[in-house]
């Protein structure tokens, strides 16, 4: 959650490099029959409707590859249909991936047999699903500790778990609760300590909070962010909702038809566009809110750059912006102890006030 | 996990991206239908009475003297030992004899050298309310001892064991058999592909068709009872197990999946738990077919309350049927709704102080405060609820005195032997004939105007000209139909269906039975469309009506031939009314679900246009559930053709009363069997112009 603060922009669009988490390479799912056959051929390139016209099979991911750096929040993003739930569910083989290869952990996902993908999901990779999926005849406590069940550990150990994970995600005085006299924020938090319980190294949400109103939707994103801070898993997080995945991923995957249109940290997506669809999809960010001084600065002119306040690159503009506005004169922007530009009152207001154009 | 991989759907094309709209056909199938009509009767007006195929009662075909024929080999066969007929069918029908013997001896026959039961009426009510009591709550315990007594006072007592013994027996193979059956169709595609033909044919089958072809190999008798019943039983376990486990959402399977669960975990730590209630209103749905079997099975001569029907059926004698009958209703209640608490509380711990009633609520509560901390567990805001450890030991200490009830029913004769000086079932009799000569005397007039006019409006034109016109017109109207109505694959089954029927050579007696069927089922779409409508319009009148349609669903076939033979006597019109009345309730839900199912906002839409009260029903309700009404006249159709068969029995006539005969006549076996056949044939044939007809139609 801070990657906006501290993370280098030169190497935001690839994970930092040697042990990632989780690495997705030419990773393909066609719907159909005989879609394994498409992969190499023309059919490949071309668009999803129109494979789906001349072979009637449904290109869902087509040709993906990132990688997550331990410890990072990873989102991926894309309207409904752009093949971003089918991508999560390729992560751990809930569907057969058609092509390409996950790594997670060093352990190679796809070439698995069924007890190595079990002991996977069992104890490296947990989820978090839109819909819950709770066991309704099952206590809170038990839906917690079901992972840990199945894996079988004695009642004692697991009980003792789940207790800690209900703790953990505020839902202490609930254990004994049946998930239907819970509220919906407080069951996707019964699925979160499920996810939790099992220790995974890698968790993944499947729009967890889609089905949840606005309000208890903040409530959680902001109980993710302080989970992420205790707990420090890395995250995968499906969402459709762009200030969701702005305001928690350290970086974050456009999709659109099974592709992918842009990798970048927030302000990367925001503040440079891959192309007319991404800047269309962020049009209505407030922009003060996401771009860093490095985003707005401008080469110093002769005679700047010699004085006065100094602030760091990656500071966000509006948080700088009462500084800038304060000081007289431009305020000398810096990398590390490396001077890279200065902004003055007019380059803070030209973000701003655009906004404010906008928006009217 | 390939079968998770294999549930999910390609992802959601939006609509803007697929704009796939089938065109409207307009298919003129009113215009097909006069042209077909204009045809026939012209037909029937040139030709009538040429090609009638009718055939005298007495008279034998080809199949009948073969089938006759083929029965005398195979009782030969059996008689001298034939490893398939002696050893298979003959083991299983020992087993099955034995295992009915044992419990019969147990609590409703004399067991030598003993002159009663081993157990005496005192030991089985007492055994019965416990077990109510362990499974569905004290007021279905009360409700079970009031029904076993019911029994005694009405001097059933051992029919009423007996059917309930056939019943229990039946109901425990199918679920042996069919619970197993139904999970491995919901985890498998190729075996519910395979499996479900079979159902569909097996509920297709009036259940008087293969009585005598069982009665053939497993010999009249417990046995057979016991084979029919689980024949006509186990479908609605099978198939509900199979609903049940499939509609367990799919976003919990792959949850479980995701926490690496194995198969055999999913199955009974998510899935099963998960749709036990569901499988258990298939239980219960079973429990109730096997009883409406278990009477009828009387025929075969299974032991219990059907025999006592067959008697005064038999013999006019309209009031000991109602008792006997009363007994069956009685029977039927309680398993109804000993298995639908059942269900209820196998949903969840919860609900159990709810099934104790009112004064057991505040009786409950006094009793759990002054209880130790392992019998009550407290729940936030809410009563103190027993805990599964207190309701054990309470149902275990039960145990004393129902132990005690059973020595006692061991040891003393009285308590052996339902007391004969309480029997009240012959006054009872007595004052229902009473009641039945002068209540039929008041409205005998109307009650024969409807008659005469049902039977000169529809009837007889109608029988007139299907049952006088040429078979091969006929043959010709009903593919042409089917064709029109369905397309071409309803028209091949029919084609096939109408040649098994020639092949029968009861073609005529086929057609007045279908007469029969098609008037019943206008009865009962007519009814169920005034009934539904109100229904499905008010709340008040669906509050009021819905309990007493699901008693009357509950009610074996069987009871309905009882107050229409008291109403019409003896005749074909008696049928009719007992299949309507047998099928009105189904199609009456079904309908007034679909007028209740209509969207309430095209209702307020429509409310808004400023619409009338007759142009809401005509012009939105009744078309918007065009589904339903569909759905309603398939299953009103079957349902009539069941009970139009078994009308047999009170004056129905034709392929019914063939079937019925062929059970008590040497010589009219094969007939009986035919006509059986005859009758299968029909109900596939209506059943798959109607299913065609609802697929083409039913989407609105």
């Amino acid at each position: 959650m801070t990657a906006t603060q501290d993370q280098p922009n030169t190497s935001s669009s690839t994970a930092s490099t040697g042990d990632s988490a989780l690495a997705v390479k030419d990773l393909w799912k066609i719907f159909g029959d005989r879609a394994d056959k498409i992969i190499g051929t023309p059919d490949a390139d071309l668009t999803r409707k129109e494979l789906q016209t001349k072979t009637g099979c449904v290109a869902a991911v087509k040709d993906v590859s990132f990688d997550v750096a331990p410890g990072e929040v990873f989102v991926v993003m894309g309207l409904s249909g752009s093949g971003k739930s089918t991508l999560v569910r390729l992560l751990t083989r809930l569907i057969e991936p058609t092509h390409g290869s996950v790594q997670m952990g060093g352990e190679d996902i796809t070439s698995a047999d069924d007890a190595k993908l079990r002991e996977l999901r069992r104890k490296h990779v947990a989820m978090v699903f839109q819909h819950f999926g709770l066991l309704p005849h099952r206590k809170v406590i038990d839906n917690v500790g079901f992972g840990l069940e199945v894996r079988g550990e004695n009642r004692q150990a697991r009980r003792n778990r789940a207790q800690e994970m209900v703790d953990l995600v505020g839902l202490s005085g609930y254990e004994n609760s049946y998930p239907d006299q819970l509220s919906g924020g407080m069951q996707q938090r019964v699925g979160l300590a499920r996810a939790l319980a099992a220790d995974p190294q890698v968790l993944m949400f499947d729009e967890p909070f889609s089905a949840l109103d606005p309000l208890i939707r903040r409530d959680m994103q902001n109980e993710v962010i302080r989970l992420h801070e205790e707990v420090g898993k890395t995250m995968v997080f499906i969402t459709h909702d762009l200030a969701e995945a702005l305001k928690l991923g350290d970086r974050i995957l456009i999709m659109r038809d099974g592709e992918i249109v842009q990798v970048g940290t927030p302000d990367q997506v925001v503040g440079a566009p891959a192309d007319d669809y991404v800047r269309d999809f962020v049009s209505d960010v407030p922009k003060s809110h996401v771009l860093t001084l490095r985003w707005v600065m401008r080469q110093p002119q002769p005679g700047e750059g010699e004085g006065g306040p100094a602030l760091q690159a990656d500071r966000i503009v509006r948080d700088a912006a009462r500084e800038v506005l304060a000081a007289h004169g431009p305020v000398r922007v810096f990398e590390g102890d490396e001077l890279v530009g200065v902004v003055d009152d007019e380059d803070i207001l030209r973000v701003v006030v655009a906004e404010e154009a906008s928006q009217s | 996990m390939t079968t998770l991989q294999t549930k999910r759907p390609a992802p959601a094309v939006t609509k803007e991206e697929q704009p796939y709209v089938e065109q409207g056909r307009n298919r003129h199938t009113g215009w097909w239908l006069l042209g077909i009509a204009v045809v026939w009767l012209g037909g029937w007006a040139l030709l009538r009475g040429i090609d009638t195929l009718v055939l005298p009662f007495q008279d034998q075909t080809t199949l009948s003297t073969w089938l006759n024929g083929l029965r005398d080999d195979i009782q030969l066969a059996a008689s001298q030992g034939n490893w398939f007929f002696d050893g298979v069918i003959g083991g299983i029908s020992d087993a099955l004899d034995g295992l009915v013997t044992f419990l019969q001896q147990l609590i409703s026959t004399p067991a030598p050298p003993r002159p009663v039961p081993e157990i005496g009426w005192l030991g089985v009510v007492a055994l019965f309310g416990w077990f109510g009591l362990a499974v569905a709550g004290a007021r279905m315990a009360l409700l079970v001892i009031g029904t076993v007594l019911a029994f005694g006072f009405v001097g059933y007592w051992s029919d009423g064991m007996d059917t309930l013994i056939i019943t229990t027996v039946a109901v425990v193979i199918c679920c042996i058999i069919g619970l197993p059956l139904g999970i491995a169709m919901a985890r498998r595609k190729s075996v519910s592909a395979a499996v479900t033909p079979v159902l569909d044919l097996m509920q297709t089958m009036p259940a008087f068709a293969y009585l005598a072809p069982l009665a053939l190999f497993f010999g009249i008798g417990a046995a057979s009872a016991v084979v029919c019943t689980l024949i006509y039983a186990i479908p609605p376990l099978v198939r509900i197990t199979e609903h049940g486990i499939r509609s367990v959402p799919a976003t919990t399977v792959e949850a479980a999946g995701s926490l690496g669960v194995t198969k055999r975990q999913l199955l009974r730590q998510v899935q099963i738990p998960m749709a036990r209630r569901t499988i258990v209103v298939g239980v219960n749905q079973c429990t109730m077919a096997a009883l409406s079997m278990a009477t009828i099975a009387a025929y075969v001569n299974g032991p219990g309350l059907g025999k006592p029907v067959i008697a005064a059926l038999q013999n006019l004698d309209v009031g000991a049927a109602a008792v006997a009958g009363l007994a069956i209703v009685l029977a039927a209640i309680m398993l109804d709704r000993t298995t639908t608490a059942a269900s209820e509380r196998s949903q969840r711990d919860s609900a159990r102080v709810a099934s104790v009633g009112r004064p057991g609520v505040v009786m409950m509560q006094v009793l759990l405060e002054k209880l130790p901390r392992w019998a009550s567990e407290e729940t936030k805001g809410r009563r103190p609820i027993p805990t599964p450890a207190f309701r054990r030991a309470a149902l275990g200490l039960l145990l004393i005195p129902v132990a005690i009830c059973v020595y006692y029913s061991r040891t003393f004769l009285s308590l052996a032997q339902f007391p004969e000086s309480v029997n009240v079932g012959p006054d009872i009799a007595k004052w229902i004939n009473d009641f039945t000569d002068s209540f039929v005397n008041a409205v005998d007039t109307f009650t024969n105007a409807f008659k005469n006019f049902i039977s000169y409006a529809f009837l007889n034109p109608l029988q007139s000209l299907m049952a006088e016109s040429p078979w091969w017109l006929m043959a010709l109207v009903l593919l042409a139909i089917a064709f029109v109505l369905g397309g071409w694959r309803p028209t091949v089954t029919t084609a096939v269906c109408e040649a098994v029927i020639l092949g029968t050579g009861l073609w005529n007696d086929a057609m007045v039975t279908l007469t029969m069927t098609i008037v019943a089922t206008v009865l009962v779409m007519i009814l169920a469309m005034l009934l539904g409508v109100w229904m499905g319009r008010s709340r008040r009148a669906d509050t009021v009506i819905r309990p007493f349609l699901d008693t009357f669903q509950v009610i074996p076939p069987f009871v309905y031939l009882v107050p229409a033979l008291a109403l019409f006597s003896s005749s074909r019109f008696t049928a009719i009314i007992a299949a309507t009345a047998y099928a009105v309730p189904i199609a009456t839900k079904l309908v007034a679900d679909g007028i209740r199912g209509v969207s309430p906002s095209t209702v307020e839409a429509a409310r808004s246009a400023g619409i009338t009260k007759r142009q809401m029903i005509t012009k939105v309700q009744l078309p918007m559930s065009r589904e339903a009404l569909v759905l309603a006249t398939n299953q009103g159709l079957l349902y009539v053709l069941s009970m139009v068969v078994i009308g047999g029995m009170v004056g129905g006539g034709s392929l019914g009363y063939l079937v019925i005969s062929g059970f008590s006549q040497t010589q009219l076996f094969g007939k009986g069997l035919a006509a059986g056949i005859a009758i299968t044939a029909l109900g596939v044939m209506l059943d798959r112009i109607a299913r065609y007809a609802a697929a083409r139609y039913g989407r609105a």
